[in-house]
């Protein structure tokens, strides 16, 4: 990809992270932490990897994305609202009685989620069972899943994984956003799931591990993970949680938690900067 | 008329699939390492393409089961109703409940009839755990025959389903001509004035024998077989409630929970009427041959007809 290509990709993904910050903000709750560190991961599957059309988007042929880490939604809103599948109105009223976007995704009641997920370990399954359904189906299409490094702890996601590799899911490509932190602290001190990579590659995956803040990167991995034949993917990407909000970054307290009035102002400052810089460029 | 048969209905299931599989291209198979005992080896061996084995995972089975049904398969994710309902049910409150996906979720093995694995598979909660989940339709069919409805009535409505099957072979009864399963709706074997019995599964056919014996000694029972946990027949028992005032249920399942509380909570409020709940008492079963614990938990003819008879105020000297 071009050096013009990857500054788009760029102002796009400081877009989806000034969104989630609107809705976190917006909402009084929410995880912005695990939406920031996925927000470029988020903008290269659906602005440059998928093929969607939120004109269609429940077209039979569509590529599917599960956010298995449900709690990143604030994220996911974001990039589906720039990608145009919903007005950009509605990130400000997340998590709000009677508003479209609930604190997790929910298919039934917004237009481009594939999956209802939150319950960590959960949308991992259901991807497969898609990819599954494509395969029986003889379709065409990809699924795409991005897993958490702390969610990867659920027991259903290493039956998930078993499943994947028996049944030779190569439409399957599954995201690790391996932000190194979790709730009760550092993913190491807390369960310990390392070696990340070995455990895929013992399951049946092809594992590619890159910088999940790298477009080029991604480029490659996916391009890699395409042409890949018999095995399902997983894809390790190294993220910063809290990305690209200076005070956010590597925090364990910015896992769950809404920015007040100057924490938001400081953040929307940092990003505002980020995105006049690349604009300009 | 139909001939009698004497099949588990987890027998009757394996044949249905199997028999319906033409007609519903859209069907798929699921299950975790017990197709011959769940019988769903009947529909593996004529379409083994289209079934999936998801080996010993049961919270997987139910999450592929909701991504099958993602993308417009109607998946039947079975196992031990124990796991199935028990292992899995948070699987099948988020990922197939709260979406709304068009699965089925089927509990084989359900109930003390079991036997000798003992405690540890003899599920008798699975009818609790699947009513509390919003929007999810609970059958409990109790012959070959019902059985049989039962799984296609499952296959028309488009939406999560958990359907109950037992180990244990039964007598079949709902074998006339003018047999009709209706989703949601109760059937009146027998009218009477005295009391009502309602009866769910494998439980119909002894209180069908109950009745009977009751009718002989002057008691005029109705019976109602409430195939359909939820929704419920409210109409039919509530006018049930109104023409008998007593109400005995009975139940191969906990009576926390299942029909007994069902009927309790449909009549409460338009017709409050004394219940007296004929199920598993708040206890854990234990090993032994199904029809000798069937006894020992009271659910039989015999316990049945004593209970009928001590409600009325009839109990022999």
């Amino acid at each position: 990809m071009d050096a013009k290509e990857n500054r788009q990709l760029q102002i796009l993904a400081c877009k989806v992270r000034m969104g989630a910050i609107e809705g976190v903000y917006r909402a009084k709750s929410g995880h912005p932490g695990g939406s920031l560190s996925a927000a470029d991961l988020l903008t290269y599957l659906y602005f440059r990897e998928m093929r969607v059309n939120p004109e269609h988007p429940k077209a039979e042929n569509r590529d599917r994305f599960v956010l298995s880490k449900g709690h990143g939604a604030p994220g996911l809103y974001a990039t589906l609202a720039l990608k145009g599948y919903f007005p950009m109105a509605e990130l400000k009223k997340l998590r709000h009685i009677g508003a479209m976007l609930q604190g997790h995704p929910d298919m039934k009641g917004t237009p481009g989620v594939d999956m209802s997920t939150g319950s960590l370990g959960q949308g991992f399954s259901a991807a497969c069972g898609m990819a599954l359904a494509g395969k029986m189906d003889r379709m065409e299409y990809r699924v795409y899943t991005l897993l958490g490094d702390g969610e990867i702890e659920e027991g259903e996601i290493w039956e998930a994984a078993m499943f994947a590799g028996h049944h030779h899911l190569d439409n399957l490509c599954a995201i690790v956003d391996s932000n190194g932190l979790q709730i009760d602290g550092p993913v190491a001190q807390v369960a310990g799931p390392a070696p990340i990579d070995e455990k895929f590659r013992a399951f049946g995956f092809d594992v590619q591990i890159i910088d999940g803040h790298d477009f080029g990167a991604m480029e490659k991995a996916m391009k890699h993970a395409k042409s890949v034949k018999d095995q399902p993917c997983a894809i390790i990407a190294q993220t910063v949680k809290g990305k690209g909000v200076s005070y956010m970054e590597n925090q364990v307290s910015w896992h769950g938690k809404a920015p007040n009035d100057e924490q938001y102002a400081v953040a929307m400052q940092d990003l505002n900067r980020t995105l006049s810089e690349l604009e300009a460029e | 008329m139909a001939e009698m048969v004497k099949k588990a209905t987890r027998e009757s299931y394996g044949e249905a699939l199997t028999e319906l599989a033409e007609d519903y291209p859209q069907v798929v198979v699921l299950d975790a390492d017990l197709a011959e005992a769940t019988k769903t080896a009947f529909f593996r061996k004529a379409y083994p393409n289209r079934f999936i084995d998801c080996g010993i995972a049961e919270s997987n089975m139910v999450g592929v089961a909701a991504g099958l049904a993602a993308c417009g398969k109607i998946p039947f994710a079975t196992s031990f109703a124990m796991f199935s309902a028990g292992r899995a049910y948070e699987q099948v409150r988020n990922s197939v409940g709260y979406p709304k996906l068009n699965v089925k979720i089927v509990g084989s093995h359900a109930g003390i009839s079991v036997g000798e694995d003992g405690a540890t598979h003899q599920c008798c909660e699975d009818i609790a755990l699947m009513r509390t989940i919003p929007g999810m339709v609970v059958l409990n069919p109790a012959d070959h025959y019902e059985m049989k409805a039962a799984v296609k009535a499952a296959v028309r409505w488009n939406g999560p389903v958990y359907l109950r099957l037992g180990r244990l072979a039964v007598e079949s009864f709902n074998n006339s001509d003018d047999y009709k399963f209706e989703l949601g709706k109760g059937i009146t074997l027998r009218d009477g004035k005295d009391l009502t019995i309602v009866a769910t599964g494998l439980m119909v056919s002894r209180a069908l024998e109950a009745v009977k014996h009751l009718a002989e000694q002057g008691i005029d029972a109705r019976l109602i077989n409430i195939h359909t946990i939820k929704p419920i027949d409210r109409g039919l028992l509530v006018k049930a409630a109104k023409e008998t005032g007593k109400i005995i249920t009975v139940e191969e399942h906990s009576v926390i929970g299942g029909l007994g509380d069902a009927v309790c909570g449909a009549l409460s409020e338009e017709c409050p009427v004394p219940v007296v709940k004929i199920g598993v008492n708040d206890q854990y079963g234990h090993s032994g041959p199904a029809m000798d614990l069937l006894d020992e938990f009271g659910l039989n003819a015999a316990h049945i007809e004593e209970t009928a008879k001590k409600f009325l105020g009839r109990e022999t000297q």
